[in-house]
């Protein structure tokens, strides 16, 4: 064991886990233990309470009705928006396009900034990226002979930032890369890529599934073009994402769907398009699941983000000296809990992670097991699959001494120890 | 709140399939292989290079090998040891009613399941089936490629129905 840091002051896990309905239940007989927040959070009362109360008082389309109804279905959709702007300190609310989720926001850069490239350009991507920042690229390097880099990873986990500079050229249209790595937990050190990426006249993507849930971010200093993330990850619902972009860069895209609220004026045979960002919102919206995710960042803000890094850093910390302190356990990713998110994958060279993750389940703990949508990460690390535990604000010690007895039961079931 | 039924963690892992994870069969070289098939549960990366040698119709010799989880190892394994000595309608026959046992249909009185018998308790863990199946979907695909005149086929669990 090294030094395990004290539990971060003022930060209450247990009161916490009081707002979160489904942290009540059994699974086979045990209290839940959810250890799979990078997959996906729970939802407060308030986010449960603020979508009952859309669908009971406010519901309507938005943008077209002149009713009470409508106007109000629009302020909650439309304030949404100003809420993710605010919470991620974006220029403007104009520069949020509302989407589904991180992986549409990507295809939506990477379909309609990348339609400006041409063949022989380059984007860079790393070998750390979810399939969700690489299968878009890779559709467009088909489409139109685009050439995809990879900047390849260190011992420890971490970018190899010597690559990275040495693979950057006039070539490089597009820099894609996650703020944070849903495997390994590495932070990458976005503002210092913005600037190396800006100096070749490349824009710079960011995947901000991992990171914008649970590290301070903010947009204009982070120094990114575009911000990929989800509201489900951020304890609101799923179904509703962002992209986060500069409006100047949103002005000169295409739209990549088209249809009702996208448009301007419409003939039979021509159309131009409504102003950034509804050009990019075809169709009806998730308006139920937008209109409540402003409780999510309620509580959010009231935490105040460094509490909640600082939480999860001091968690992370003791799951790492506790996992490797088993002796057992190939424990991937940085071991500087400063450099890392809240989030571990291992593997027990004995057992697949599988098997793992089924007998931690019948104890109530619920890990991640398998390749975490990042196969070319996990050939890199030459691993079929990996278990991860990942916490969130409700987590505490208690949660990490559960997996770990839960681990050394798992030996004991597969007669290893 | 809704909680699921206890399920016992030994209805999975019962002793027969135990002893085939720790000690997995058909893990030796063949010296001839007649058809040959790459099997890849794109849900958590596991895979299996199944090689198989034919005399004729018969089953002479099959050979596992890649990395998976106990279930999938197990499966694998009963595989190598049952099929020398069928032949390959039999194989298949013997593919589809264990293929059916993991969807909840009992196996014909007149197909032998033998030690697949033990993997019946898998059904019960609906994301497991695909581990226990990627072996037989991989042997279906090599079969299949021995028949068009290849030895060579790649095949993963989607195909498979959950």
């Amino acid at each position: 064991m090294t030094s395990i840091a004290p539990p971060a002051v003022g930060f209450d896990p247990r009161a916490l886990r009081r707002r979160f309905p489904i942290l009540d239940r059994k699974v086979h007989g045990h209290n839940l233990v959810y250890l799979d927040n990078a997959a996906t959070t729970q939802k407060p009362a308030a986010v449960l309470d603020a979508l009952r109360s859309y669908y009971s008082t406010s519901n309507a389309n938005v943008h077209r009705g002149v009713h009470t109804l409508a106007e109000e279905a629009t302020g909650l959709y439309e304030s949404c928006r100003a809420r993710v702007a605010r919470f991620v300190n974006a220029p403007e609310a104009r520069g949020v396009v509302i989407v589904r989720n991180t992986t549409e926001a990507i295809n939506l850069v990477a379909r309609s900034w990348g339609a400006t490239l041409s063949p022989g350009d380059e984007v860079l991507l790393s070998e750390m990226e979810h399939h969700s920042n690489l299968v878009p690229w890779i559709l467009l390097a088909r489409e139109r002979g685009v050439v995809l880099r990879h900047v390849s990873i260190t011992a420890d986990g971490e970018l190899d930032m010597a690559a990275l500079a040495s693979l950057l050229s006039r070539r490089t249209r597009i820099v894609a890369l996650t703020a944070m790595s849903n495997v390994l937990g590495t932070i990458n050190p976005i503002a210092e890529i913005a600037d190396a990426a800006h100096a070749v006249g490349a824009v710079l993507a960011v995947d901000g599934a991992q990171s914008v849930p649970h590290l301070p971010v903010d947009f204009r200093t982070l120094g990114a073009d575009f911000l990929a993330f989800s509201a489900h990850k951020m304890y609101g619902p799923t179904g509703v994402g962002f992209l986060v972009a500069k409006p100047e860069l949103l002005e000169r895209m295409e739209p990549i769907a088209g249809g009702g609220e996208m448009i301007r004026e419409v003939r039979l045979d021509w159309a131009t398009w409504n102003d950034i960002p509804h050009k990019f919102e075809a169709g009806t919206p998730n308006i139920a699941d937008a209109a409540a995710f402003p409780a999510a960042l309620d509580m959010l803000e009231d935490l105040g983000m460094s509490g909640v890094r600082a939480h999860e850093r001091q968690l992370v910390g003791y799951a790492l000296d506790r996992l490797r302190g088993l002796g057992w356990l190939t424990v991937h990713g940085p071991l500087d809990p400063h450099r890392r998110g809240g989030l571990v994958s291992f593997v027990d060279p004995e057992i697949h992670p599988h098997d793992l993750a089924q007998v931690l389940d019948t104890l109530g703990i619920a890990v991640r097991a398998g390749h975490h949508c990042a196969q070319p990460l996990m050939r890199r690390l030459d691993v079929a699959a990996t278990a991860r535990a990942s916490f969130g604000i409700y987590n505490d010690r208690d949660d990490v001494d559960a997996l770990v007895d839960g681990l050394i039961a798992a030996r004991k079931y597969f007669g290893l120890a | 709140m809704v909680d699921r039924p206890e399920v016992a963690l030994d209805e999975l892992y019962r002793e027969v399939v135990m002893d085939h994870h720790r000690h997995p069969r058909g893990r030796t070289p063949l010296a001839r292989v007649d058809a040959r098939a790459h099997g890849f549960n794109p849900v958590c990366g596991d895979e299996v290079l199944l090689s198989v040698a034919l005399d004729d119709e018969r089953i002479a010799g099959v050979q596992v090998q890649g990395r998976g989880c106990a279930i999938c190892t197990a499966s694998g394994s009963i595989m190598a040891e049952m099929l020398p000595g069928r032949t390959v309608s039999e194989a298949e026959t013997t593919s589809e009613a264990f293929r059916g046992v993991m969807h909840g249909t009992p196996a014909p009185a007149d197909v032998d399941l033998g030690d697949l018998e033990a993997l019946e308790g898998v059904q019960k863990f609906a994301v497991r089936v695909k581990c226990a199946m990627l072996p037989w979907v991989t042997l279906r695909d090599a079969i299949r490629a021995w028949r068009n005149g290849g030895t060579e086929a790649t095949s993963t669990t989607e195909q498979e129905v959950g």
